[in-house]
């Protein structure tokens, strides 16, 4: 099934891209990540122009995230005063990192960046993913397990100043914190085209300290809105958002999302951990090798 | 039209002996729409003596098709520390989108060098004007990366046989254009040579462009980028929406 994307200027196998959104879909459903850190590189790879990539991408997350915050949303799982402060970081996140975006892009040095990036987020996110799993379910030696570690934000959190309570994230700490990092996410967002929940989670229960209840539903709120920014920001500055391609991957992701909610509650939380982080991992080393191995195309052509 | 004969009257009348191109294009409007997986253009036409008879003697025949001209950067990626990342670049100020030459035979037996980069016949004479790299050898590097780039993506091609003659009057070549075309003013030359000389040249126009819901889609994304961003959003946030609905229910 042929369809002309309007914007990405080509004609691609419709099946092909609706089959892409399932995949990210299925595991956005699975482990809760938005799975932008497959579709933009895939999208690339299959040809479409890698703004493009990005910036569909980015619209897409936020049409797989609705259902996810709607559904945390229901049972109490979104601090949406949390939420909220990080939404005004990253919208100021995306704001930079469009200018990031922009100026990478003048000295030819943006896919750099953004491979180097996606190794060391990726990697460092999936190997402390990885060792958590794994430490999760491996049968305890001898004796029992040791008791979970207490919960607490990072010692530099403490020391910053005008604390707010955040009751459902279980926290009086400063505003400042969950803004820096709703603004790195948002740069990240903007220059990646990734949602960001692969490095929200983690930072929001190891950094932040908030309570585990919480962490997916208001990284997925804050994912939602961020996206959100990040499209208008895409549509206004390069003119980058290809409906059709969003559709296409919507029509997948949405569907393949409910499918991964349904085989997920099969399974315990602490083996699709492993496996989310044998995906990163993966991943993380095929971008590794790329940035050695000599690329298939030497040249490449940037519209002056 | 009573212009038209006349110049082809005072043609018929001079004394010149050059034949005259009669050159058609099978479409001179190619439509980007939904389903567009790319087309393929038939490039026709006669050659004819100014007596009206046909030209009665062998002769060479190139058609040179290209896209609208754009100014471009070229990035070079080299090893630097390791990693390869984007090291030296360059910049042509008129760099075609699409290029195609097909011609009877091999161009190199049809023309001397300095003609074919006189009339831009073939890739290896391309006039991209560029104005970053001086350094002659850098600037050959250079385009030969961008043709072989866009060899790959099926934007530039050459074809050595791509013209066939008949009875030394009719010819035809096929040109195939792929789907991730540039829209625009497309220029199909061409060119009759005998003896190493082009003895008759003609232009053909082709206007590629975007029609319907995808000339839609294109328009209202430049001009109106806040409302298209809305709809987009919009868009996003309903099938998302619908979706999660329409599963609980199930």
């Amino acid at each position: 099934m042929d369809v002309y994307l309007p914007i990405a200027n080509l004609s691609v196998n419709g099946l092909v891209i609706v089959g892409l959104g399932a995949l990210t879909g299925v595991l956005s459903g699975l482990f809760g990540v938005g799975g932008g850190f497959l579709t933009t590189p895939l999208l690339i790879f299959y040809g479409v122009p890698p703004t493009v990539a990005a910036a569909s991408a980015a619209t897409q997350i936020t049409g797989a995230s609705v259902s996810g915050v709607l559904a945390h949303g229901r049972r109490g799982g979104v601090d949406y005063r949390m939420g909220t402060v990080m939404v005004g970081g990253g919208v100021v996140g995306a704001g930079i990192g469009a200018l990031l975006f922009r100026f990478l892009q003048s000295i030819g040095q943006i896919d750099t960046v953004i491979n180097v990036l996606y190794v060391l987020l990726l990697g460092s996110v999936g190997s402390l993913m990885a060792r958590e799993a794994w430490q999760a379910v491996r049968p305890p030696e001898g004796g029992e397990r040791k008791p979970a570690m207490r919960r607490r934000h990072h010692r530099l959190i403490a020391v910053l100043p005008l604390r707010w309570r955040f009751y459902g994230s279980g926290l009086y700490i400063s505003p400042i914190a969950p803004l820096l990092l709703g603004v790195a996410v948002g740069a990240l967002t903007m220059l990646m085209g990734v949602g960001g929940g692969f490095i929200l989670v983690p930072a929001m229960l190891y950094i932040l300290g908030m309570s585990a209840n919480v962490v997916v539903g208001t990284s997925l709120y804050n994912i939602l809105f961020v996206t959100m920014a990040t499209t208008m920001m895409h549509a206004l500055t390069t003119h980058a958002v290809d409906i059709v391609l969003v559709a296409l991957l919507l029509i997948g992701s949405v569907t393949g999302a409910q499918f991964g909610t349904q085989v997920a509650q099969r399974f315990k939380p602490e083996y699709l951990r492993l496996a989310l982080a044998a995906i990163v991992l993966l991943v993380t080393a095929r971008m590794f090798f790329g940035l050695f191995v000599r690329p298939e195309e030497i040249y490449t052509v940037v519209p002056l | 039209m009573k212009w038209l004969f006349l110049l082809v009257a005072l043609v018929m009348l001079s004394a010149q002996r050059d034949p005259i191109l009669v050159p058609e294009v099978s479409q001179d409007d190619v439509q980007v729409q939904q389903g567009f997986t790319g087309t393929e253009l038939l490039l026709f036409g006669a050659i004819l003596d100014p007596t009206g008879a046909r030209a009665g003697r062998d002769y060479d025949i190139v058609v040179v098709l290209k896209g609208p001209t754009e100014p471009i950067a070229l990035r070079e990626k080299a090893r630097v520390g390791g990693i390869w990342v984007n090291a030296d670049s360059t910049a042509f100020q008129s760099a075609p989108s699409f290029f195609a030459v097909a011609s009877s035979r091999p161009i190199g037996e049809i023309v001397d060098e300095r003609t074919a980069a006189i009339y831009e016949l073939g890739l290896d004479y391309l006039q991209l004007s560029p104005t970053g790299a001086i350094d002659p050898e850098e600037q050959a590097r250079f385009t030969a990366g961008l043709v072989d780039l866009r060899s790959r993506q099926g934007l530039y091609k050459q074809v050595t046989d791509g013209v066939q003659i008949s009875e030394q009057v009719l010819y035809q070549a096929r040109i195939s254009l792929p789907s991730n075309v540039q829209t625009g003013t497309y220029t199909a030359e061409t060119f009759a040579i005998t003896r190493g000389r082009v003895i008759a040249s003609a232009v053909a126009e082709v206007e590629v462009r975007k029609v319907g819901f995808e000339r839609f889609v294109e328009v209202f994304s430049e001009r109106q980028s806040l409302l298209y961003g809305l709809l987009a959003v919009l868009m996003s946030v309903g099938m998302g929406w619908v979706a999660g609905r329409l599963f609980a229910l199930i």
